[in-house]
């Protein structure tokens, strides 16, 4: 009996951690399968079929808004990725100066404010820009997702900064190199899976906003999660859970790559 | 001639400026696109609203008191408005529900992953991180397609002939906080499951040649050595959960109102930006003081375990 004895046990927490592992994967799996569904309702199994599919690649709207989401995330990323490289580079590996406090608080704040109250105040500032310049393009869209995309882009790039010591760095400065070739040849090549990190994490984030986005947008100026959340409240076709398949397909890559990307030490 | 001390100092100085550059764009984005147009926020919800939407430029308190009072059309007396106390109470309820039971399901899944062998623990982490990483307006479609009165629970119910009639969870509460409970539940595992990695199960073994019970261990030894990350958990779940919008409206159905459906509706329907942005604030207000109790305690478990 003592020999059987496991400190580690705890009475149900297996069933229950089963638990949620089921629970939290079946909902998707049938949202999946019923992708796959011939018959036009959610609700019966009509046989295997593509038809949602396809009636989804040739819906203009769908294509448009998919286009429209990836062109918003792809600069959204690259920009807020870049920023928060350098903002990175200017928070780590230093002595506390004076600001860096404010620097810390001000990148995190974005993730402190609950996303309606960001996108009411996004809103109300941009229709007063929009009144000033005339100008209603997907800039709004691309500087709200810039600004909540930095906070996730700097927390790999920061992690993976602390754990890089200045040795090498000093040693090609010694060798006479400019700052910006030590940056080039020593920093960027060390720093690039957190920034790779980052920049999958920003991109993900870009994709999946709904609210902000959908406070934020203009007429005709839809996103694939605003276009699908119109969609689910005018009432439910598996057309969604088509275009949902796909858009789980291209998450499920990004995250598999991140962590990958992330967990990848050297 | 510099002395070698004035050298450094200037050096000093060079570094702390160049560091405020390098930071300035971030800084700048975040500021004109996420924390600037708050305190815009903040002037508009003393405004008085304009005929079709906006607002006039005119001071007036009108949105503050009817945050939670309204004003009699007839004898101009306040009285307290019910149905915005209501949808205030029900969002503190629903969000509070489902932190408590995000708890309940989350922190045996964290102490699992987290009791696996080493190898193992990085697949469970996995497993949890994609949900977390997946859209949450799919994930909460997939819930909806699961409570729906067709949906796979009613079905395999009616089949069983445990039901005679469809269960209604669509459209109700429950069906907000199941949804709710589903799509922040990764958010509780994670942070615990951080906290947990880093336990010392010499400490647990030392309990038990104590003869400490299970449940002893859980609750004296295991507990109070995870707290850190249980609060992170908690916070990380109940503020998305107050301010929660995509979950109300896809599962309940536009009548079960949240405060961020009635935010949203001052500016649309209602018409009246300046109460939408007093309800606003009144949200981030509720948010900081939960945070502010965070940090406080975090830093009080800090000092005891640190």
């Amino acid at each position: 009996m003592a020999s059987n004895f496991s400190i580690k046990h705890q009475p149900g927490f297996t069933a229950i951690a089963a638990t949620c592992f089921i629970v939290l994967y079946l909902p998707i799996i049938v949202l999946v399968a019923y992708a796959f569904n011939a018959a036009s309702s959610t609700s019966e199994w009509g046989g295997f079929s593509l038809r949602w599919f396809q009636s989804a690649y040739q819906n203009t709207q769908v294509i448009d808004a998919t286009l429209r989401s990836f062109q918003i995330g792809a600069i959204a990323a690259v920009l807020s990725t870049i920023f928060a490289t350098m903002a990175a580079l200017a928070t780590t590996r230093t002595a506390a100066y004076p600001g860096l406090t404010f620097k810390y608080a001000a990148i995190n704040q974005p993730l402190m404010v609950p996303e309606i109250v960001t996108g009411v105040a996004l809103l109300i500032f941009f229709s007063r820009i929009k009144i000033f310049t005339g100008y209603s393009g997907l800039g709004y869209l691309i500087a709200a997702h810039t600004a909540f995309c930095i906070p996730f882009a700097y927390l790999p790039i920061r992690a993976r900064l602390e754990n890089m010591d200045l040795t090498l760095e000093r040693a090609a400065a010694d060798l006479y190199a400019t700052p910006w070739k030590t940056f080039r040849r020593i920093t960027l090549p060390l720093l690039w899976p957190g920034i790779l990190a980052g920049l999958m994490l920003a991109f993900v984030i870009s994709l999946d906003d709904v609210v902000i986005t959908e406070f934020v947008k203009s007429g005709g100026q839809d996103t694939l999660p605003t276009y699908m959340l119109g969609q689910i409240r005018r009432g439910v076709t598996p057309e969604i859970n088509a275009i949902s398949t796909a858009f789980l397909l291209l998450s499920v890559a990004i995250v598999t790559l991140f962590f990958f990307v992330s967990r990848k030490r050297d | 001639m510099a002395t070698a001390e004035e050298v450094a100092k200037a050096a000093e100085r060079r570094d702390v400026r160049d560091r405020w550059l390098l930071s300035a764009p971030a800084l700048l984005v975040i500021l004109l696109a996420a924390t600037g147009p708050l305190l815009i926020v903040l002037v508009y919800s003393f405004l008085t609203p304009g005929a079709y939407g906006d607002v006039k430029w005119q001071f007036s308190p009108d949105a503050w008191i009817s945050v939670f009072m309204e004003r009699d059309i007839f004898d101009d007396t306040l009285s307290l408005a019910a149905a915005h106390v209501t949808i205030f109470w029900r969002s503190i309820k629903l969000a509070v529900v489902t932190t408590l039971a995000t708890l309940a399901l989350g922190f045996p899944t964290a102490y699992f992953m987290a009791t696996r062998s080493e190898k193992t623990r990085d697949l469970w982490l996995f497993l949890i991180t994609i949900p977390f990483w997946t859209n949450l307006l799919i994930r909460t479609f997939a819930v909806l397609q699961i409570i729906r009165n067709e949906g796979i629970i009613n079905t395999i119910l009616l089949k069983l002939g445990i039901i005679s009639a469809p269960i209604q969870i669509l459209y109700t509460d429950t069906a907000i906080l199941i949804g709710m409970a589903y799509v922040y539940l990764p958010l509780m595992v994670l942070p615990i499951y951080a906290s947990m990695e880093k336990l010392d199960f010499r400490l647990v073994e030392a309990g038990y040649d104590l003869y400490a019970t299970r449940f002893k261990v859980l609750r004296k030894i295991i507990f109070p050595l995870v707290k850190p990350g249980v609060i992170a958990g908690s916070i990380l779940v109940f503020i998305p959960a107050l301010g929660a919008y995509v979950t109300p409206v896809v599962l309940g159905g536009g009548k079960n109102m949240m405060l961020s459906n009635l935010i949203e509706l001052q500016f649309g329907q209602g018409r009246n930006w300046p109460l939408g942005s007093a309800l606003s604030i009144t949200v981030m207000v509720i948010v900081m003081l939960a945070l502010l109790a965070y940090v406080r305690n975090a830093g009080k478990s800090g000092v005891r375990h640190g």
